[in-house]
């Protein structure tokens, strides 16, 4: 098993510590995992993006230009790594942030809308973790328990008490993760 | 799973290490992207619990001389900066090579040259094995590739540096100070008492006792004939340590026809492009040197005859393929291919290069 996931969007979005609770799953799992993020300035305003990586094996790279998965929140994330998603990937989107259509037809589309649920939800610091149960519904790569075993991981004590939350916007992720094109 | 495996920044790896390891005392200025090292130790308050030093200095500049003045007590001392900050301790690491002093310096490279960029590179490496500052000196110089070596170099630096009474520097750059692995964390070690410094560092300037002269560290000797003497000492060592210190990795090199020679971040990224070359049946293997100086000339020369040709990663402009070259001697064709300021090469960009200027 190798995963190569790129995750990316405005800063703030909550872009590394999804990868970083990713990471930690993969841990959890005794898998080897690396998380390499875009720590430049785009953090303060522009486009953030972490590369995360999931394998049986050593990782070589922490740095790869071709992925799996894409997960994009926003537009300039969309125009940056669209090209990047391996032929028959998967690509995932939210469906506030996305106003252009997805161009190519050898990768596979989903959406979930996960801002729009934040915000019924009536919390908005839940929108990463919708969509990483978008991504863990459409791509099982580590266990829903691991998951939660990684979150408390990677959440300083005084924050466990949110857990239970966070549990349920991933059960609401996989919920509304739809499918929009199948690669051709 | 270990308990002691936990996920973690190279930067915050090297800070844990360094507690762990018992160093005295840390002195440092932030700039990114290395200020985790600094943030981490402060957030371990290890003056709480080792009775470790951490202190954030005035400057870079006030950080190597405090670096100067700890190593002069026997003390294991340290400090971190990237690129720029490096470059203003140049004068310091100069001095400390020419008074003996031990100390570890890491350097979490940026862009350049000046300022430059906060993005990751590796053009630092002539300022480092060549001499960033004035005189024939040696720095003793680590290219950690992974987090878990980021933690394992600090003790390795102490030890290289302690052995042969000369700075010793972990060159690394922003992929692997900002990157998060799997990292075993090294075991305890207590801080040493006086009395061992005493005993293992008796050159220290600890408060001269009855039994013997004062200790004197300085750089500084006005007469040239014994400045001469103190030159040809400091080169024999670094004799002995060109013959005994140098370390390496090999990766899948026993039937490579070409060979790939990277250090640091660029040598994970040519991991990745050797299997997408063998998968198109191109035979490539890596070199990967771990200590730049003292450089693997030797086995670097051997292959020199064994391969049809080689092909330096690196991020910068074409620095360590010099000394490739050098250790090559003309057998075979080195070619370098590199990205610059701030951009980190892809697997692919290194295969195609390969491809272009190589395997023929």
């Amino acid at each position: 098993m190798l995963q190569e996931i790129v995750i990316s969007g405005f800063g703030g979005q909550g872009v590394l510590s999804m990868g970083k609770i990713l990471a930690y799953s993969g841990m959890m799992e005794e898998k080897e995992v690396s998380w390499f993020p875009a720590y430049g300035p785009e953090q303060r305003g522009g486009t953030a993006n972490v590369t995360v990586i999931i394998s049986d094996d050593p990782i070589s790279s922490p740095v790869v230009n071709q992925f799996d998965v894409a997960i994009v929140l926003n537009q300039p994330s969309l125009d940056k790594f669209e090209s990047r998603v391996k032929p028959g990937g998967a690509l995932i989107y939210d469906g506030y942030g996305i106003h252009k259509k997805v161009e190519r037809k050898d990768i596979n589309v989903y959406r979930v809308n996960a801002m729009d649920e934040s915000l019924k939800m009536d919390n908005t610091r839940v929108f990463n973790m919708i969509i990483l149960g978008g991504l863990l519904k459409i791509s099982p790569m580590v266990e829903l328990q691991n998951v939660m075993k990684g979150l408390k991981e990677s959440l300083p004590e005084r924050h466990h008490k949110l857990l239970p939350m966070n549990e349920a916007a991933i059960l609401r992720g996989m919920e509304l993760v739809e499918q929009e094109q199948q690669a051709v | 799973m270990s308990e002691e495996t936990v996920l973690m920044k190279g930067n915050e790896a090297i800070a844990h290490a360094a507690i762990r390891y018992g160093v005295d005392g840390y002195f440092g200025y932030p700039i990114t992207p290395q200020s985790e090292i600094i943030e981490t130790l402060m957030e371990a308050a290890p003056w709480k619990t080792t009775g470790m030093v951490v202190l954030q200095a005035e400057s870079e500049v006030a950080a190597i001389n405090m670096v100067y003045g700890g190593a002069a007590c026997g003390k294991y001392a340290m400090t971190s900066s990237s690129s720029p900050g490096i470059s203003l301790k140049q004068e310091g690491i100069s001095y400390m090579a020419g008074a003996e002093l031990p100390a570890l310096i890491v350097n979490v490279q940026r862009g350049g040259p000046g300022l430059g960029t906060i993005q990751p590179s590796q053009a630092d490496y002539f300022q480092t094995v060549k001499g960033g500052g004035h005189g024939d000196y040696k720095l003793i110089t680590l290219a950690p590739s992974s987090v878990q070596e980021m933690a394992d170099f600090v003790g390795l630096a102490f030890e290289l540096a302690f052995k042969y009474r000369n700075p010793a520097m972990i060159l690394t750059d922003g992929v692997i100070g900002q990157m998060m692995e799997k990292v075993k964390l090294p075991a305890w070690r207590p801080r040493r008492t006086e009395q061992e410094i005493r005993e293992q560092c008796p050159w220290a300037t600890l408060g001269k006792t009855a039994d013997r002269k004062q200790n004197i560290i300085t750089s500084l000797e006005l007469d040239s004939a014994v400045m001469e003497k103190n030159n040809e000492r400091f080169q024999a060592k670094y004799r002995v340590a060109e013959a005994t210190e140098v370390r390496y990795e090999e990766v899948k090199c026993d039937d490579a026809d070409y060979l790939l020679v990277a250090f640091g971040s660029a040598a994970r990224i040519c991991q990745k492009t050797i299997d997408l070359a063998r998968n198109e049946g191109i035979k490539v293997g890596l070199v990967r040197p771990i200590t730049l100086w003292p450089f693997p000339t030797e086995v670097l020369h051997a292959y020199g005859g064994k391969v049809k040709g080689m092909l330096t990663v690196e991020l910068n402009a074409g620095q360590m393929v010099e000394d490739v070259r050098l250790a090559v001697n003309g057998q075979i064709e080195v070619a370098h291919y590199g990205r610059l300021g701030g951009i980190v090469p892809t697997p692919e960009g290194v295969l195609a290069s390969l491809k272009e200027k190589v395997v023929h």
